[in-house]
């Protein structure tokens, strides 16, 4: 089979792949988040009672990626009934039982999740399309979802310059973080005079609280995969690299599985669809330093040295890998590839905002009622993500604030929660887009602390290589944990603030460059609540520290 | 190779191509303070004393990793950047334990020479007093941790210019530190060649000549400046 797939042999694994499937699906969360409580056991219970009951020619047990809705997990679908899929929710493996019952449409007594909650209602899936429904480690059902039909067709019907024009006319922006349109930097790569060219995935998700990449990952790798490919194919580079961290195993073992799958149909490795098209993916693991997740020390760190950031200009599209120009994308952005190409990029320049178009992935999490991964379109209101979709803050507390951007964004305070999700909107108020976290805040929650939790983060996390963040992010610490033990004066809030603009503008990467925000944000709204904790200047000393 | 011309500090200046911001300036007589750039090994951009304003661009670009272009207007001198090398060395003169009175580079520190230019008389930021070590394993140098600002030239020379490759960063952040092979005693290192290179690279007083007290240890730079010139240039004479 290697290297002879066409087109046609997509639709037949695909026809014969609809042939196997049986009346009813029972679709179990095998993701890092439902393991973790025992899916794999509730999969072989079911696996079991299907067997026990003789229901093998009419249910599959199908092993499935993220759902989303996390906090209510581990979560089961059941699909083929005569009304609508039921979702239960908080199953355990003593469960099955009483979900075969339910197949059989009898009473069972279960949990089960309203599927029109707003929380799955409001949601939109472009990339997460598959996430839940297909089998991750089976190729065959991805091919069946209409997988490396956008790769088939790249190939055989359009130029690469075409396909970097149709990312470009798609408005697509990078979604690691800082938005920077991905057609333009495609076309830099296309442009940039090589031998050789790399295409490099970025997979290092280190913002604490974050897993959106992880759940893409786990969830439906092959989209990823092809996604990258058509960015090769684009850019004319004939070699990939998935840097993944490696706190995220399953992720890795599925890629590895998705890889070697591919390999064998022929969709990676020497003329794909029979095109002089060469394309082959390896994974590299990170050894989770937050700063390896910056493209200059990933890049480092993929060639086998200390993962510290340089500084840019040259650009990794200039001079990336082995000094070859080398196109770095963040997971979510290769995963919106495929649902372009097949769509159009009219249809994906339809979603969102003039500016920030299509969909984003956040993991809303923090004091909020419904938590989980959403997909949501660009534009929609942070109150409808928070108060509609997430059910606003645990037990009738009030939301006072939404983090996004981790420790590179900030916090937005109750008032602006009618604020558009979008690129522009966000950085004005002092946040950012950043790569997906979102953490809801109650009205008891100290925001000095939290301003503190992440400069925390920072110092931790600083690579050590330039001195202002690296010293600069201690003794911003410091001087928050001043204030906080109510032992600072104003003097101090002062030497905060000149740190922050420091920090903020001589660091040599976007680590330092942004790790003040959370502090800068919280000074901005919440002002009050550092100088409620502040002493009196001592008498006799001057106030202006004149320095 | 095309010139560039470009203006540094109002002046009118023209550089070849490849030529950095930092050494296009010292051709005009233009000073920029640096720490990390050293004269013939490849720059880390670390240090960001050496950062400068360049007209049309919201951020401070680094000197010694800047390269020269065509109607470049660059601005090396003002309130603010003086403010923020005021700073950046406050910084370090906290960050470890740098108590010029004893130390054997005294009146010959990089940084304390520059603290001084930039009129440091006392630094507004809480010491952190770390305890680090000194590894005196070398019989002939010495490695004192508490006078290092992390500006990895000993690094630099170590694998660019001697090709050794004994001298490496470990750790991160704050918690970084200058290691000798994979992190044992300098006197145990089996690469490390006794050149001397890396000790006649650092700016301050962390990597010493032992038996040298205070105040002693001055450093002859134009023996790195005559290697590099011979290797890369074939200059064999040292010029001035
Ligand atoms: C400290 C730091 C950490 C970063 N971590 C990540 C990360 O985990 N994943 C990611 O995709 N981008 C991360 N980035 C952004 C990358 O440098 C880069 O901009 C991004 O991968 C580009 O992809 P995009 O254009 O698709 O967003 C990080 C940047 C910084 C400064
Ligand atoms: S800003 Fe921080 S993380 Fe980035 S290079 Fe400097 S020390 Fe390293
Ligand atoms: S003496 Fe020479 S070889 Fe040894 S660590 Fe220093 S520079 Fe490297
Ligand atoms: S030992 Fe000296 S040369 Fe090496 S990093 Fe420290 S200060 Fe710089
Ligand atoms: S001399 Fe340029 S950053 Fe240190």
């Amino acid at each position: 089979m290697e290297g002879t797939m066409q087109g046609d042999d997509l639709a037949a694994i695909a026809e014969k792949h609809q042939g196997s499937r049986r009346k009813y699906c029972l679709r179990t969360c095998m993701s890092a988040g439902c393991m973790s409580s025992r899916a794999d056991a509730i999969k072989k219970g079911l696996d079991a009672e299907v067997k026990a009951q003789g229901l093998e020619g009419e249910v599959e047990v199908r092993r499935v990626g993220c759902m989303g809705f996390c906090g209510l997990g581990p979560l089961v679908g059941l699909d083929g009934m005569k009304e609508r899929e039921i979702l239960f929710e908080h199953v355990t493996p003593e469960d099955a039982p009483a979900i075969i019952r339910a197949v059989q449409a009898k009473d069972h007594g279960l949990q089960v999740a309203d599927p029109d909650h707003p929380f799955f209602s409001k949601q939109m899936r472009v990339v997460r399309a598959n996430g839940g429904i297909i089998d991750p480690e089976r190729i065959e059902d991805y091919v069946a979802a209409n997988g490396y039909r956008a790769l088939y067709h790249v190939l055989t019907d359009i130029r690469p310059a075409e396909v970097v024009e149709e990312i470009t006319r798609s408005g697509l922006r990078g979604r690691g973080g800082a938005g920077f349109p991905t057609g333009l930097k495609w076309g830099t790569v296309a442009k940039s005079p090589g031998a050789r060219k790399f295409v490099v995935c970025n997979g290092d998700e280190g913002d604490p609280g974050a897993y959106m990449d992880r759940s893409i990952l786990e969830s439906d790798p092959h989209l990823v995969l092809e996604g990258m490919a058509i960015a090769a194919y684009a850019v004319g580079a004939d070699q990939g690299f998935l840097y993944v961290r490696a706190e995220y195993p399953l992720a890795i073992s599925r890629l590895q599985t998705a890889i070697r799958q591919a390999k064998q149909l022929g969709l990676l490795g020497g003329g794909i669809f029979e095109t002089p098209f060469t394309f082959n993916v390896d994974i590299r693991i990170g050894a989770g330093a937050f700063v390896c997740g910056e493209e200059t020390a990933l890049m480092a760190s993929v060639e086998g040295r200390r993962g510290t950031p340089r500084p840019r200009p040259p650009f990794p599209a200039e001079r990336g890998l082995w000094g070859c120009p080398t196109l770095i994308n963040n997971v979510e952005t290769f995963a919106n590839i495929v649902p372009i190409i097949n769509r159009g990029a009219a249809w994906y320049a339809g979603i969102g905002t003039e500016r920030s178009k299509g969909t984003k992935v956040f993991a809303l999490t923090g004091k909020v009622q419904n938590n989980g991964l959403i997909e949501v379109p660009m534009g929609i209101t942070l109150r409808q993500i928070v108060e509609e979709m997430g059910g606003g803050a645990i037990g009738g507390a009030k939301v006072k604030a939404v983090q996004t951007g981790g420790p590179s964004g900030g916090c937005i305070p109750a008032e602006y929660l009618d604020t558009s999700v979008d690129y522009e909107s966000l950085t004005k108020l002092g946040s950012i887009m950043g790569s997906g976290g979102m953490v809801v805040m109650d009205d008891s929650t100290n925001m000095v602390e939290i301003a503190r939790f992440y400069m925390d983060f920072c110092r931790d996390e600083s690579c050590g290589k330039c001195i202002p963040c690296r010293a600069g992010t201690v003794q911003m610490f410091e001087l928050l944990e001043k204030i906080l033990s109510r032992k600072a004066t104003a003097r101090d809030i002062a030497m905060l603030e000149e740190l922050c603009d420091l920090v903020k503008h001589t660091s040599l990467c976007g680590l330092g460059q942004t790790a003040p925000n959370p502090v800068l944000s919280t000074l901005r709204f919440f002002r009050n609540e550092y100088t409620e904790l502040l002493q009196p200047e001592p008498a006799g000393e001057c106030a202006a520290s004149g320095q | 190779m095309a010139a560039k011309t470009l203006k540094i500090d109002g002046r009118q200046v023209s550089a070849a191509e490849d030529t950095t911001v930092l050494d296009a300036a010292a051709e005009a007589g233009i000073r920029i303070p640096t720490l990390c750039h050293l004269e013939g090994v490849y720059d880390a951009g670390a240090c960001r004393l050496c950062l400068v304003e360049v007209a049309g661009t919201a951020k401070l670009l680094p000197a010694c990793t800047t390269l020269v272009a065509e109607g470049m207007e660059v601005v090396t001198q003002s309130d603010r950047l003086r403010r923020y090398r005021r700073m950046t060395l406050e910084l370090l003169l906290a960050e470890r334990n740098h108590v010029c009175a004893v130390c054997v580079a005294n009146g010959h520190c990089e940084l304390q020479s520059l603290a001084s230019e930039h009129g440091i008389d006392h630094v507004r930021y809480d010491y952190r007093f770390p305890r680090w070590g000194v590894d005196a394993t070398h019989p002939r140098f010495g490695l004192d941790h508490n006078r290092c600002i992390l500006c990895t030239r000993c690094v630099r020379v170590c694998w660019h210019i001697e090709g050794a490759g004994t001298k490496n960063v470990a750790g991160r952040g704050a918690k970084s530190f200058i290691i000798d092979d994979l992190n044992q005693p300098w006197g145990d290192s089996e690469s490390c060649t006794s050149c001397g290179k890396c000790v006649l690279a650092c700016p301050t007083g962390a990597l010493f000549d032992r038996g040298s007290t205070v105040g002693e240890m001055e450093r002859d730079r134009t023996k790195l400046e005559f290697i590099v010139n011979a290797r890369e240039k074939k200059q064999w004479i040292v010029s001035e």
